[in-house]
C-alpha cells in the first residue's frame, strides 16, 4: 500500500541480510584460500564495506567538488580558476574570510579559556554539579535557538522607548544610551561570537572536568608537601598533565569556529560585515544557484581545517607511540 | 586457533554490521524517503484519475506546496473548500519558507508537487524554459481569464506566448499609510510637496523599518522601485529588471538618493531603520506623541497595524505615493501570488481552472489581507482594502515589483545594498559599482 514501509522493509531487514551475507561468503571463500593468503587478505576483506562508504560518501563527494569548483554555473564549462579569484577578489568573501579568522582566534579562546577556569574553580566546591549543568545546558539548546534568543537580548530600539532587549535594558537602567549591538561592525562579530562562547563552553568545561579528575591526586598531594603554592601546581603538573586534552577541545573549537554558519544566518544574515565563510556557501549554491562558486568556497574551507586536522593527526600518533 | 578467532571474529562482525547499518539507515532514509513520496503522490493521482467516483465526482488528490502559513494558510484553505465538496478532490497543502529551495531543487531532481506557489516570475520563466512547469492554455479558458484578469498580470504569467503562471492574489504597493488624527493635510500632489510637509507635531517625518531576518533591506527596494518608476518611468525601469540598465547609471542612483531623503528625515534615524521590523515600521504613526507622520508600505501592511501596533480601524488611512516626473503619472507597483502547474493531472488541472475563478478568489479577499487578481472580485471587506483594489485596477502604468523579477543573486544583494546603504549613506558610489559586478554575473547565461 505504501512505498515507503517497502523500503523501511528494505533497510530493516535486507541491509543486515547482505552484510551477513558478505561476511558468510567472503569467510567461505577465504577459508578456500592457503593459510598465508588468508591472514593477509582477511582485513582487507573486512575493512572493504567500510572502505567502500568511505569512498561512496566522502571521498567521492570530496574529488566531484573540486572537480565542479573549476566549472562555470551550469556545471558544464570549464572555467580554470574564475571561481577562486572571484573567492579572493569580492569584498564580501574577503570578509568573510577575515570574519572567520576572528571567529577562529575568539571562540577558541574564550570557549577553551572559559570552560578550563570553571573546571578548575567548580573542582572543589560543593556545588561542583549544579554550577557544571547550568553552564552545560546551552549545549543542548539548538543554535537556531540560540540564536533567537540572543536576538532578543540584543534587541535595540530607539532612545526614548522601551528598551525589550536585555542588555539595552540593563544599559537604559543605567543612564546609558542604548546600543545598536548587530549593527555596527566589528563589535556586532563579537556579539555573534558571545552567542557561540555561550554555546560550547559547556562543552570544553565537561571535557576539561574530566581530565581534571584524572589527574592523580598523589602527584598534587607530593608538589604540595614539597611546598609549592596553587599557582605552582597549576603550572608544573595540572596545566602540562591537561595539554593533550586542552589541545582536542581547541582542535574542536577551531573548526566549530570554521563551519560557523547557523548563529549567524539566523541573527543577521550576513548583513553589516558579519559574514562567514559556511554562510556564504550557502548562499551562492542555494540562493544564487553557483555551484562552481559554492564549490570553490567549500575547497577553500577544507584547506583551512586540513592543516589543524594534520596536527590533530600527529599528536594523536605521537600518543599512541607513547602507549 | 583458527577456529577461536573465527569464533571471535564473528561477534566482531555483529558488531560492524550493526554499525554499517545504521550508517545504511541514515544516508538511506534521507535519499529514498523523499523519492518514494514524491514517486507516490504523482501516480497516486494519475492512476485514480482514470475512474471517476460516483456521482460524477473526479476524486483523487492533488499536492500543493505554497509559503503560507498562519492565517494565510486558513486563508487558502477555505478557499479551496467548495472545490474539494464539489469535485471530491483531496487538496493536500504544504507551506514552507524555504519554497525556493524546495522548489529548485524539485525542478533539479524531478520530485515536484502538483501544483505550487510560484516564488516569483523570474523562477516561473526559469522552471517553464526547464520545461518543469505546464503550460495552462489547454487548462484554463484562456478567453475569460484574460477577459476577468488584469492585463499587466496575464502578461506577468506569460511564457514564450503561452500562459504559465496565474494569480492568486495581489497586492498594490507604494501606499503612503498616515494616522487622520495626526495629518489632515490630505493628499500632495507632488512628491517634493509631500517632502516638505512640517513633521509637527511628530518628530520626524517618516517611519521605517528594514529589519526582516535574512530578507532584511526588502522594504527598501520597494522604495527605490517606486521611485524609479515615477522619476524615470517604465522604460528604464523594466531596463533596469532586465539586467540592461547600470545600477551606477544616474537614474538608478537618483532613486537612492531621493530615499536617502527620506532616511535624513525618519524616526530614529538610521539605527532604527535598520533595527525596526517592517511589520513594526508603522507602529510611531499611531504612538503619543507621534513619532512620524507617514509610513511606505504595500497593502497588506493594515494587518499588522491592527495586530502589531495597536491601532484601530479607523485610525489609518492611505494615498497613493504622489507622482514626481508628470511624464509618468499614475504609475504603480505591485506584487501577487503565483501558482503554477508542475504535474498534468485531472485534478491538478481541475484545481489551477478553480483558483483563477471569481467565486474562488472572492473567498480570500472577503477574509481580508489580499485584492483579487480578478476584476469581478468586489467583496472587499472595507474601504481601504476596495480602494486598494481600484488603484491595482486602474493604474494608469503597472509594474511587478522589480527586485522580485530579478535573478535572485541580484535580489538578494539588492536587500543586502539598502542596508549598506542606510548604515553609510557616503558609500552610495561603491554601494552602487558592487551591484554592478553583481548584475554581470547574476544575468549570465
Amino acid at each position: 500500500m505504501d512505498d515507503r514501509l517497502i523500503t523501511a522493509l528494505i533497510v530493516v531487514i535486507g541491509v543486515p541480510s547482505v552484510l551477513f551475507g558478505y561476511i558468510a561468503l567472503t569467510e567461505r571463500l577465504l577459508m578456500l584460500a592457503p593459510d598465508h593468503w588468508r591472514v593477509r587478505l582477511r582485513p582487507w576483506v573486512w575493512l572493504a564495506p567500510a572502505v567502500g562508504f568511505l569512498t561512496v560518501f566522502l571521498v567521492y563527494p570530496t574529488i566531484y567538488t573540486l572537480y565542479l569548483s573549476f566549472l562555470d554555473k551550469f556545471s558544464k564549462e570549464f572555467v580554470g580558476i574564475d571561481n577562486y579569484v572571484y573567492f579572493l577578489t569580492t569584498s564580501d568573501t574577503l570578509i568573510a574570510l577575515r570574519n572567520n579568522v576572528i571567529w577562529l582566534v575568539l571562540l577558541t579562546f574564550l570557549a577553551v579559556g572559559g570552560g578550563l577556569l570553571v573546571a578548575i574553580l567548580v573542582d572543589r566546591v560543593r556545588y561542583e554539579s549544579v554550577a557544571k549543568s547550568l553552564i552545560f545546558v546551552p549545549l543542548a539548546i539548538s543554535f537556531v535557538g540560540a540564536g533567537v534568543i540572543w536576538k532578543f537580548m540584543f534587541d535595540f530600539r530607539p532612545p526614548g522607548q522601551a528598551q525589550t532587549g536585555t542588555l539595552n535594558g540593563i544599559l537604559g537602567a543605567v543612564g546609558v544610551d542604548p546600543v545598536p549591538w548587530l549593527i555596527n561592525a566589528p563589535g556586532n562579530t563579537v556579539a555573534l561570537i558571545i552567542v557561540a562562547v555561550w554555546i560550547w563552553t559547556g562543552f570544553c568545561m565537561v571535557i576539561l572536568s574530566g581530565a581534571l579528575k584524572g589527574i592523580s591526586t598523589e602527584l598534587l598531594e607530593a608538589a604540595r608537601v614539597d611546598g609549592a603554592n596553587e599557582l605552582q601546581v597549576f603550572r608544573g603538573i595540572t596545566l602540562p598533565l591537561l595539554l593533550p586534552t586542552i589541545a582536542v577541545v581547541a582542535t574542536t573549537m577551531v573548526i566549530t569556529s570554521l563551519k560557523a554558519f547557523d548563529v549567524v544566518y539566523v541573527m543577521t544574515n550576513g548583513a553589516f560585515d558579519t559574514e562567514v565563510v559556511a554562510n556564504r556557501l550557502y548562499k551562492e549554491l542555494f540562493a544564487f544557484g553557483q555551484p562552481g562558486r559554492a564549490s570553490a568556497v567549500a575547497i577553500v574551507l577544507l584547506l583551512m581545517i586540513i592543516p589543524v586536522m594534520a596536527i590533530n593527526i600527529r599528536r594523536f600518533r605521537e600518543q599512541e607511540a607513547i602507549r | 586457533m583458527e577456529i577461536s578467532f573465527i569464533k571471535r571474529s564473528g561477534l566482531v562482525a555483529g558488531l560492524v554490521a550493526a554499525a554499517v547499518v545504521v550508517a545504511a539507515c541514515s544516508s538511506g532514509g534521507a535519499t529514498t524517503a523523499p523519492s518514494t513520496g514524491g514517486e507516490s503522490a504523482a501516480p497516486t493521482s494519475a492512476g485514480e484519475s482514470a475512474a471517476p467516483t460516483e456521482g460524477g465526482q473526479l476524486g483523487g488528490t492533488v499536492t500543493v506546496i505554497g509559503t503560507w502559513g498562519g492565517s494565510e494558510q486558513e486563508s487558502f484553505l477555505a478557499m479551496v473548500a467548495p472545490f474539494e465538496a464539489a469535485t471530491g478532490i483531496d487538496v493536500q497543502y504544504t507551506g514552507t519558507r524555504d519554497i525556493t529551495l524546495v522548489l529548485s531543487t524539485g525542478v533539479a531532481s524531478g520530485i515536484l508537487p502538483d501544483v505550487a506557489g510560484l516564488p516569483n516570475p523570474g523562477s516561473m520563466v526559469e522552471w517553464a524554459n526547464a520545461g518543469a512547469l505546464r503550460p495552462l492554455d489547454d487548462v484554463l479558458d484562456v478567453a475569460t481569464y484574460t477577459a476577468e484578469t488584469a492585463p499587466a498580470l496575464v502578461e506577468l504569467g506569460t511564457v514564450d506566448g503561452k500562459i504559465t503562471g496565474v494569480f492568486i492574489k495581489a497586492a498594490v504597493k507604494g501606499l503612503i499609510w498616515y494616522n487622520p488624527a495626526v495629518y489632515t493635510g490630505g493628499e500632495p500632489a507632488t512628491w517634493d510637496a509631500l517632502q516638505a510637509t512640517a513633521a509637527a507635531p511628530a518628530g520626524n517625518l517618516w517611519c521605517i523599518g528594514l529589519e526582516s531576518g535574512a530578507a532584511s533591506g526588502w522594504p527598501g527596494t520597494d522604495w527605490i522601485e517606486d521611485f524609479v518608476l515615477r522619476q524615470s518611468g517604465p522604460d528604464v525601469y523594466d531596463a533596469w529588471v532586465a539586467g540592461t540598465q547600470k545600477w551606477t547609471s544616474p537614474e538608478i542612483k537618483a532613486a537612492f538618493e531621493a530615499f536617502g531623503g527620506a532616511i535624513a528625515n525618519s524616526y530614529g534615524g538610521s539605527d532604527a531603520v535598520l533595527t525596526t521590523n517592517f511589520g513594526d515600521g508603522g507602529n510611531q504613526l499611531f504612538a503619543d506623541p507621534p513619532g512620524c507622520l507617514f509610513h511606505h508600505q504595500a497593502s497588506f501592511i493594515t494587518d499588522f497595524f491592527k495586530n502589531q501596533g495597536g491601532a484601530q480601524e479607523g485610525q489609518y488611512e492611505f494615498f497613493r505615493m504622489p507622482d514626481i516626473n508628470s511624464a509618468y503619472a499614475g504609475a504603480t507597483t505591485g506584487a501577487g501570488d503565483l501558482f503554477g502547474m508542475f504535474n498534468d493531472t485531472p485534478q491538478a488541472r481541475a484545481l489551477m481552472a478553480y483558483l483563477v475563478t471569481a467565486d474562488a478568489q472572492k473567498i480570500w479577499v472577503e477574509r481580508g489581507g489580499a485584492l483579487s487578481a480578478n476584476k469581478n472580485v468586489s467583496e472587499y471587506p472595507d474601504d481601504i482594502a476596495k480602494r486598494s483594489a481600484e488603484l491595482l485596477a486602474n493604474a494608469g502604468v503597472f509594474r511587478f515589483d522589480a527586485s522580485d523579477l530579478m535573478p535572485v543573486a541580484m535580489n538578494e544583494s539588492f536587500w543586502k545594498a539598502m542596508l549598506d546603504y542606510v548604515k553609510t549613506p557616503g558609500d552610495l558610489d561603491s554601494i552602487l559599482s558592487n551591484l554592478d559586478t553583481v548584475q554581470t554575473s547574476a544575468y549570465g547565461g
